[in-house]
């Protein structure tokens, strides 16, 4: 009996260190991100203003503001979804309402899926040999659009593709059975049931482009423009470049600290409000979806 | 795939009926095309380094001299340099990561969990450059003030970064691989007796393993080709690592760091594509890896 | 069957073969906006290169449009290489380099058949940097010879503390870290442990937060933190790098094409005219010699 009964306690004293052992490290990552985030706010909050996010850099970029990092980086990531959408959505159909098992849909399925591990800095060096070199296009923002394009292609893709699996096979049957031929039941019954899911995979991506550094290096950025871009073959600043300039390759490193905070607050900012809108767009949707 | 049938046996498709399907296959082809090119343009871009140096002398000699005269071309300190942030991140992400995993899918009360996974996936889109850049403002520093080190730019810096940046992405893909484990094993194995604890670590866990294996791996895949962070905050030197308070030049970062600078065509822009290639099979590895350990956890 | 086929792949060809003249088309206007022939609108000076001369075409690119605010200017910093590569290929009109033109750009311009004109637009020094802390003031040539190739590893081997000697270098590819390896080192490898830096600006933030280290930078980058270290007796200035009695100096260039735009041409002038050079000396640099 005594024995038992403290080998019971025992037990549960173990039991209880374990689990607050798992809830102690998990928990303290989630402070740790928390804390992150908020040290950049406070810390990017005093350079923010009206001023800085639309004036450009002025006295070798210790005064004025962000305005073209902010345009270049708009410009990027809208240019790079211009790419990548109708290839990316295009696959998609391809591989979920059109492709037979085989050996094609293996090739293109691996492929896609290898080209989402491949690092972003590899697809700069495409982009460098490619569109830069090869077609001549040289440090531009159709430069940079490509090789973002490319690089968010295989998410895109993805997140197309579950939404077109999800939308139950009845939908396509009932169509078909109406008389309508394929393409008709795509276009007017599974692409308006799949689209919302596929334009939230399109803004998780839209969100993962304009934070991209590496890729934009050598194929897009400019340490500093003094007017906006004039067109497509214009070299651009972006912000994620910007902090990595202002921080790494500077002239006056510690004078523009409040430029730095300030530049990684509008990014982060940027970033996560365009991936909360997305989650909470996922979330609205699997709420009010019917099947 | 039953659903295509009637189709088929359909004799004529209407000229927009096919146009559409040869559209969505040319989207399809021009996809896998990508990989394709990249893969091509990359070995023939690094095959030039051949005429300057042997393959072994480029993977095995540690002497990276690119702009010397003549230059040296040894790939082998920035391959360690790799493997070394990678590993060391490895340590701190794959417990936390798992730990948090663990947390969030078997332990966490329903109002945490609904507020903390959407915020760990939140977490998994910080641009590598933001956390890069708190690497060199507050972690070095630190570091070197309270170690009273040479340098606080080396591999412990550059492995807690980018554990950081991995553990978000482990913990939604753990997540995902324990609640995918059936409900009712778990019941039956509280219907025996075990406690949460028991039920958790010898039920639950080892269920999930290959996709908890897969989500590990692939965050160190995300490790090892991160650039941004190895760049600003691992020190740049290339050698070969023998303390984690030593600095080093992985690939990705040689490749940013040298690529905007060197002259099209020449030896050292043929090295970096060179070193492209290595990056890109240590990548594929991991990416088969998981592949496959994810393909073995369907099975399962 | 077979039919099917061939359609299909004659569809995917001719989609391909679309896309490629697509791209191909862009080409075409991309290297008719890379050349001289600059469209109205696009009057535009692109300078890239030298981040060592950053700080100078930063602000000189600022006054420049304070004084024709019709003109356009672009001025990135990505490094000597990089910026005579660009000029070569026509992706920019200028660039700013901290050495003479290399062998093999000397051939590759050849190749491109593209001369290219030289303008010594300044004359700069490399000071030797340490900590403010650091007691240690004066070196000779040998002694910072012996500090880089790793043969020297204490400060107390040279009357200073007993702490180990961080070297910090420049990018390999930088013509800052060239011209050191050629002054300094004689062309000998450098250990590899030292440390690696992007700009000249990110060595003297590194140098000031260290107590340890060593380091080599433009004059533009003294202040702050950071101590001064004599060679051979000389301390690096302005006065002592323009008549060249300081050992460790060099001139600045900027390349241009003997068919340079007008928009370029403009620009270059201003450089070297008396405006441009009167903005030297606040950034750090010494004015071009005349020879």
């Amino acid at each position: 009996m005594f024995l038992t009964g403290f080998a019971l306690k025992d037990r549960q004293t173990r039991e209880a260190l374990a689990l607050w052992a798992i809830r102690l490290l998990g928990g303290s990552f989630l402070l740790v991100m928390a804390a992150l985030v908020l040290y950049l706010a406070v810390q990017g909050a005093g350079a923010i203003s009206w001023e800085f996010l639309t004036q450009f850099p002025r006295d070798s970029m210790t005064a004025g503001g962000i305005w073209p990092a902010i345009v270049g980086t708009f410009g990027l990531a809208v240019g790079s979804m211009v790419v990548s959408i109708p290839l990316g959505f295009g696959a998609a159909i391809y591989l979920a309402e059109y492709a037979r098992p085989g050996p094609l849909l293996t090739a293109v399925r691996l492929g896609v899926n290898n080209l989402a591990g491949v690092p972003s800095v590899v697809f700069g060096l495409f982009g460098l040999a490619i569109f830069v070199t090869f077609f001549g296009f040289g440090r531009s923002l159709l430069s940079g659009c490509l090789t973002l394009g490319i690089l968010t292609l295989p998410t895109v893709t993805a997140a197309a593709e579950e939404s077109l699996r999800q939308t139950p096979a009845s939908f396509r049957e009932a169509a078909l059975a109406l008389g309508a031929n394929r393409w008709q039941a795509i276009r007017q019954v599974v692409l308006p049931a799949a689209l919302p899911g596929m334009l939230t995979g399109a803004i998780l991506a839209l969100g993962r482009a304009a934070g991209e550094t590496a890729p934009i290096i050598f194929t897009a950025s400019a340490a500093l423009t003094l007017d906006e871009p004039e067109s497509i073959f214009s070299e651009v600043m972006a912000l994620p470049t910007h902090i990595f300039n202002l921080a790494t390759n500077g002239a006056h490193i510690e004078a523009t600290r409040p430029q730095q905070f300030g530049t990684c607050l509008t990014l982060v900012a940027l970033v996560l409000g365009l991936s909360l809108f997305a989650l909470i767009l996922r979330a609205r949707l699997r709420k009010g979806r019917k099947w | 795939m039953s659903k295509e049938e009637p189709i088929l046996l359909t004799p004529k498709l209407s000229p927009t009926e096919k146009g559409a399907q040869f559209f969505f296959l040319a989207c399809a082809i021009v996809a896998l095309g990508q990989m394709f090119l990249i893969t091509v343009f990359l070995l023939a871009e690094a095959g030039g380094l051949l005429a300057t140096v042997s393959l072994p002398e480029f993977l095995f000699s540690k002497e990276w001299y690119p702009t010397y005269r003549p230059p040296e071309f040894g790939a082998l300190a920035l391959i360690l340099g790799s493997v070394a942030v990678t590993i060391c991140s490895s340590l701190i992400a794959a417990p936390v990561g798992l730990a948090l995993a663990v947390y969030l899918s078997c332990l966490a009360g329903r109002r945490v969990r609904e507020l903390a996974k959407p915020a760990v996936e939140l977490m998994a889109g910080i641009p590598s450059v933001v956390l890069g850049f708190i690497g060199l403002v507050v972690v070095a520093p630190f570091l070197q003030e309270t170690l009273d080190l040479p340098t606080g730019l080396n591999v412990l810096n550059a492995s807690v970064i980018l554990a950081v940046m991995a553990i978000p992405s482990i913990a939604s893909l753990g997540e995902d691989a324990l609640t995918a484990v059936p409900r009712d094993v778990q019941d039956a194995s509280y219907a025996l007796g075990a406690t949460r604890w028991e039920t958790i670590f010898k039920v639950t866990v080892p269920a999930a393993t290959s996709g908890l294996s897969t989500a590990v791996i692939l965050g160190l895949g995300r490790a090892l080709g991160e650039t941004l962070v190895v760049l600003m905050v691992a020190g740049g030197a290339a050698q070969i690592p023998t303390s984690i308070f030593d600095s080093v030049r992985p690939l990705t970062a040689t490749l940013a760091a040298e690529m905007g600078e060197t002259a099209i065509g020449s030896a050292h822009y043929h090295a970096l594509f060179a070193l492209g290639v290595v990056l890109f099979v240590l990548t594929m590895a991991f990416n088969l890896l998981a592949y496959w350990l994810g393909r073995r956890w369907r099975r399962g | 069957m077979a039919k099917n086929w061939a359609i299909r792949l004659g569809a995917v060809l001719g989609l391909a073969l679309l896309s490629f003249w697509a791209l191909w088309d862009l080409k075409g206007q991309a290297t008719a906006g890379g050349r001289a022939a600059v469209p109205a609108r696009g009057q535009t000076a692109r300078i890239s290169g030298s981040t060592t001369l950053l700080p100078f075409t930063q602000k000189a690119a600022e006054e420049y449009l304070k004084k024709y605010p019709h003109e356009s200017v672009t001025v990135s910093g990505t490094g000597s290489g990089e910026g005579v590569k660009s000029l070569i290929d026509g992706v920019v009109d200028l660039a700013a380099s901290s050495r003479d033109l290399s062998p093999e750009e000397v051939d590759r311009a050849k190749a491109n058949r593209v001369t290219l004109v030289r303008h010594a637009v300044a004359q700069d020094g490399l000071a030797v940097i340490v900590q403010a802390k650091n007691p240690v003031r004066a070196l000779t040539m040998g002694q910072l010879k012996g500090i880089y190739l790793g043969e020297i590893l204490n400060w107390r081997d040279l009357g200073g503390e007993d702490r180990v000697i961080v070297p910090i270098n420049r990018d390999s590819s930088s013509g800052t870290f060239e011209m050191w390896v050629e002054l300094v080192l004689h062309g000998l490898k450098h250990r590899p442990d030292a440390q690696v830096q992007s700009s000249s600006g990110a060595v003297a933030y590194a140098v000031a937060g260290n107590r340890h280290a060593i380091g080599y930078v433009g004059l533009g980058f003294l202040g702050g933190e950071v101590g001064l270290v004599a060679v051979d007796g000389v301390e690096a200035s302005l006065a002592t790098v323009e008549d060249g009695s300081y050992p460790i100096s060099r001139p600045l260039y900027v390349f241009s094409r003997v068919d340079a735009s007008p928009a370029a041409q403009k620009f270059l002038d201003f450089l070297q005219g008396p405006e441009g050079q009167a903005l030297l000396g606040a950034e750090g640099y010494a004015p071009a010699r005349r020879n």
